[in-house]
């Protein structure tokens, strides 16, 4: 698998990351480099192998369901560029 | 429903996605409040904030209460289930990606009865469920080049329920909505406010030509907040496809926004990469695996949920399946019925609770559990009348009293002096008297002026105070007047 220019350029879209006009080749090569790389794997026969999502199966720790944190919109808010009346405050993004 | 085009008749077909927001304390992967109303973003965590380092840890109350929904949905619970990343951008997801599950829910495949207007029956089959985090709330009218963001609600659990399409009519798709609510609020897992959203809508909407059994490209319309606003989004979205197909144009797959107002849907702008999630498994969470004894253990626990407390009244205490239907789609006036019922005729007390009682509460704008009529009063009323003490003319008078002062009806009979007079002798006198009173209608009655008779009763349980019982009174009108 290849990652082409338009890729790249969907990847930054989706991610809301700008990538300059001549960095793009990097970055292709960059994701190229990485596949490469991670392709080696598919030289592992994994017939009748199960999917593993996760290498820690049966850790899941769950907590109580109790409440700690209140009160917290200074802590919150301390580090929001535009706050007013306890919102952060962003440009319009109604559709 | 079928629908009648210009050409041809359509069928809907319509499935419906419902998230429902899981009733804990704490988020579905943080210590933070999930209360409802606080000022904004008290109730955050900076797991919530999708702070640097953050790391979510799973809610098991939000488990056990999402496994309680799946058997309530008589679901199979999966016992091994998965959370996944939804990737997208927004102001109102802080992480940049939503906490779900994707290919491995926690509950599968189930089956909700709904009652439908006719008395029929239909089984609406349920895909999937699975839980996840809930979004923050973007307020878009304060300002006109700003948008406003509460994080309160950002990580609160919710179950998403994914329906067949199994609906066929507007109605189907209400009957269902009110019945998974009446379930939720039995089971305690959901508060079922659609008005707060604590339980939203999406739907998907597509026709075919009647009698085919195709699947066409359908419209989704999310977040419709009532139960009245779904059934109106889906007649109308579907008519809108009907008058496409007939006029030769193509349904495209889109996201439409339902319009409360003038209960049309209309296009949203359609987003370049729409869908295009990139889902994958949450490396911050392992799998979640439950074991059988915890299922059996929560299955044990379970309430007596609507269906099964329908069909009892109706088949062991004699209630009609409306009247049946009625009481038990509310947990709470389910509850205060039986116990009402208890040792009393079931039946009346039906008649009662579905009639003045109901339209007291309703007069008072009071809910069930405010009444100042207690569930053991009404069935002490009930009594009352069965034993032939009151009459039912008297009974509504004692229900007023015990609707302003809460008192025992007995009390009420006892100190008002209200008790039914039977005795014959004392009836006798007051027909008789009524009858020397007016010769005249007398005159007129014996001359076919039958309609009189129901006057002379009146006249004289108007005169014994309504006392009186109206059988005897009858008896001897009909003797003297011959």
């Amino acid at each position: 698998m290849t990652i082409d220019k338009q890729t790249v350029n969907r990847i930054a879209f989706l991610s809301h990351l700008k990538i300059d006009e001549n960095k793009i080749e990097e970055a292709q090569d960059e994701f190229n480099k990485i596949l490469n790389w991670v392709e080696k794997l598919s030289e592992v026969n994994t017939d009748n192998v199960e999917p593993l999502s996760s290498v820690n199966e049966n850790s899941l720790v769950c907590r109580e369901d109790i409440v700690i944190e209140k009160n917290q919109a200074d802590k919150i808010l301390a580090n929001a560029p535009v706050k007013e009346y306890g919102y952060f405050v962003v440009p319009k993004v109604v559709e | 429903m079928i629908i009648q085009g210009k050409t041809n008749k359509w069928e809907i077909v319509c499935g419906l996605e419902i998230h429902c927001q899981i009733i804990s304390k704490s988020k579905i992967f943080s210590t933070a409040s999930t209360k409802f109303g606080a000022d904004a973003n008290q109730n955050v965590s900076f797991v919530d904030a999708g702070m640097p380092g953050m790391l979510p840890t799973l809610n098991q109350y939000c488990v056990y209460q999402a496994v309680k929904t799946g058997l309530g949905l008589c679901a199979k619970i999966n016992k091994y289930s998965e959370f996944s990343r939804k990737n997208y951008f927004y102001a109102d997801m802080p992480t940049g990606y939503q906490i779900t599950q994707f290919q491995y829910p926690i509950v599968g495949e189930g089956v909700v009865t709904i009652d439908l207007e006719d008395g029929t029956t239909k089984e609406i089959r349920i895909e999937r469920m699975h839980i996840e985090q809930d979004a923050a709330k973007s307020i878009h009218d304060i300002d006109p080049h700003k948008s406003f963001i509460d994080l309160n609600r950002a990580g609160v659990g919710l179950m998403e329920i994914v329906t067949k399409p199994d609906f066929r009519s507007p109605e189907e798709a209400g009957a269902f909505l009110r019945k998974l609510r009446s379930i939720l609020r039995y089971l305690e897992t959901c508060d079922g406010n659609m008005d707060e959203g604590s339980l939203r809508c999406d739907i998907n909407v597509s026709v075919r030509p009647y009698g085919t059994k195709e699947l066409r490209t359908r419209c989704e319309m999310k977040n419709v907040n009532s139960v009245k606003f779904v059934m109106q989004a889906i007649e109308n979205e579907a008519k809108r496809h009907v008058e496409v197909y007939e006029s030769g144009g193509t349904v495209e797959q889109e996201t439409r926004q339902f319009d409360a107002v003038s209960g049309q849907t209309k296009a949203m702008r359609k987003k370049e990469f729409a869908h295009d999630y990139r889902y994958f498994p949450e490396p911050d969470l392992p799998p979640l695996i439950i074991s059988d004894e915890y299922i059996k253990q929560i299955a044990d626990e379970l309430p007596e949920l609507p269906d099964a407390k329908k069909n009892r009244f109706v088949n062991e205490l004699g209630l009609t399946k409306y009247d049946a239907a009625v009481i038990c789609e509310n947990k709470e006036v389910a509850y205060f019925f039986e116990k009402a019922a208890t040792g009393h005729d079931a039946k009346k007390v039906a008649n009662w609770l579905m009639g003045d009682f109901f339209a007291m509460l309703k007069r008072k704008n009071l809910t069930i559990e405010q009444s100042p009529i207690t569930a053991e009063n009404l069935g002490r009323l009930v009594d009352l009348i069965e034993q032939n003490i009151i009459s039912g003319k008297i009974a509504k008078d004692v229900f007023e009293i015990m609707s302003e002062t809460g008192e025992n009806p007995e009390k009420i009979v006892e100190e008002k002096g209200l008790k039914q007079v039977t005795d014959s002798s004392t009836i006798e006198a007051i027909v008789d008297q009524v009858i020397a009173a007016n010769m005249d209608k007398v005159e007129a009655y014996k001359n076919g002026k039958t309609g009189l008779f129901g006057w002379f009763v009146g006249q004289v349980l108007k005169e014994s105070k309504g006392k009186a019982n109206p059988q005897i009174v009858n008896k001897f009108i009909q003797e003297k007047l011959g």
